[in-house]
């Protein structure tokens, strides 16, 4: 293992639960605001996850007041309070861009059973 | 304490800060170097310290080199590079230099050899914008435009900035920020690139211009 990948390793955040593009999760998120700390939820599809130790990130969609909005978390970010995997989708590839084109009904993942 | 060494780069990474937030860090293995030479006020005219970094067989080295290296007792080193010092007396020949003088939320000057970028047109090399991608422009795209005016002077002025060989040069980034340093492993994090490819060699020193702040800072916080 090289120098930079062991470093990295030492940083990975192992509480976590396992979950794949497709799945709606429910991302607990820590805001600091002042000297205050509040927690922030965000829930929505997984539409894409990036691998590389600490540098992983993960986006997650939801469709907001009818605006589709996405956020891109790094997944072993400090901030990150918890992750809830609400349900696991079935999907058929690894990048869930075409979300992006289709509204309501059409927008839908059908459960993994 | 001599607040220099010299590393290798390694490669690059990030690395959360306390408060969350994702930094660029460089990682560079620094260490543990030995002091090959001390040169003196009285004998060199100045004081400083020759450290010597990446050992080689004694077979690589030639006779005048080899009895260099004897005096001080340490193997020979690739590697020889002179730190200034105010005062050498804590100093013998031989002894061990480590990341152990650094610690983290220093600022630190990295010197390195920049990547060598071959012959380079003037966009990569200074920054020209370059000509009109339209307009009639013809096989002109990346030209770098006039480079004087005619009769008088009748010549080109030195320094004109041309097309030429680019990179590998010596480089130094000042005030970089120490994210972490790992004496154990003899590495060292800092914010933001180094230059230089990995494995290239680095020497690392005390920032020349935050040194001042820095030392103030400590006096407040004694205080």
């Amino acid at each position: 293992m090289n120098v930079v990948e062991s470093l990295e390793k030492e940083h990975l955040r192992m509480d976590l639960p396992e979950f794949k593009a497709g799945d709606t999760v429910k991302v607990h998120f820590k805001i600091q605001e002042g000297d205050k700390e509040r927690i922030q939820v965000f829930e929505g599809v997984v539409i894409r996850k990036r691998r590389g130790n600490t540098r992983a990130t993960f986006t997650v969609r939801k469709v907001s007041y009818g605006i589709g909005v996405e956020r891109i978390f790094p997944l072993h970010s400090p901030h990150i309070d918890k992750i809830k995997v609400v349900s696991r989708g079935r999907v058929r590839r690894s990048r869930l861009y075409y979300l992006r084109e289709r509204k309501g009904k059409a927008a839908r993942i059908k459960e993994k059973r | 304490m001599l607040k220099g060494i010299i590393g290798r780069k390694v490669g690059m990474t990030q690395v959360f800060a306390e408060n969350g937030t994702v930094v660029p860090a460089t990682v560079i293995e620094a260490g543990p170097c030995a002091v090959v030479q001390i040169k003196t006020k009285e004998k060199e005219g100045y004081n400083a310290l020759q450290l010597g970094f990446m050992e080689k067989k004694p077979q690589r080295v030639n006779r005048p080199l080899s009895g260099h290296f004897q005096k001080s007792g340490k193997g020979p080193f690739y590697i020889l590079k002179e730190f200034r010092v105010d005062e050498v007396g804590e100093y013998k020949l031989g002894q061990e230099i480590t990341l152990n003088v650094f610690k983290v939320g220093d600022f630190v000057d990295i010197t390195g050899t920049s990547k060598g970028r071959g012959f380079t047109g003037v966009m990569k090399r200074h920054g020209f914008s370059g000509a009109p991608g339209s307009h009639g422009a013809h096989e002109y795209f990346r030209h770098g435009g006039a480079i004087g005016a005619a009769a008088t002077p009748s010549k080109t002025f030195k320094g004109k900035r041309m097309p030429g060989r680019f990179g590998n040069s010596r480089v130094t980034v000042q005030n970089l920020k120490i994210v972490d340093v790992k004496p154990e492993r003899n590495l060292l994090l800092v914010k933001g690139a180094v230059p230089g490819s990995p494995n290239s060699t680095v020497f690392i020193s005390e920032a020349r211009t935050k040194a001042f702040d820095q030392e103030e800072q400590r006096a407040v916080e004694k205080d």
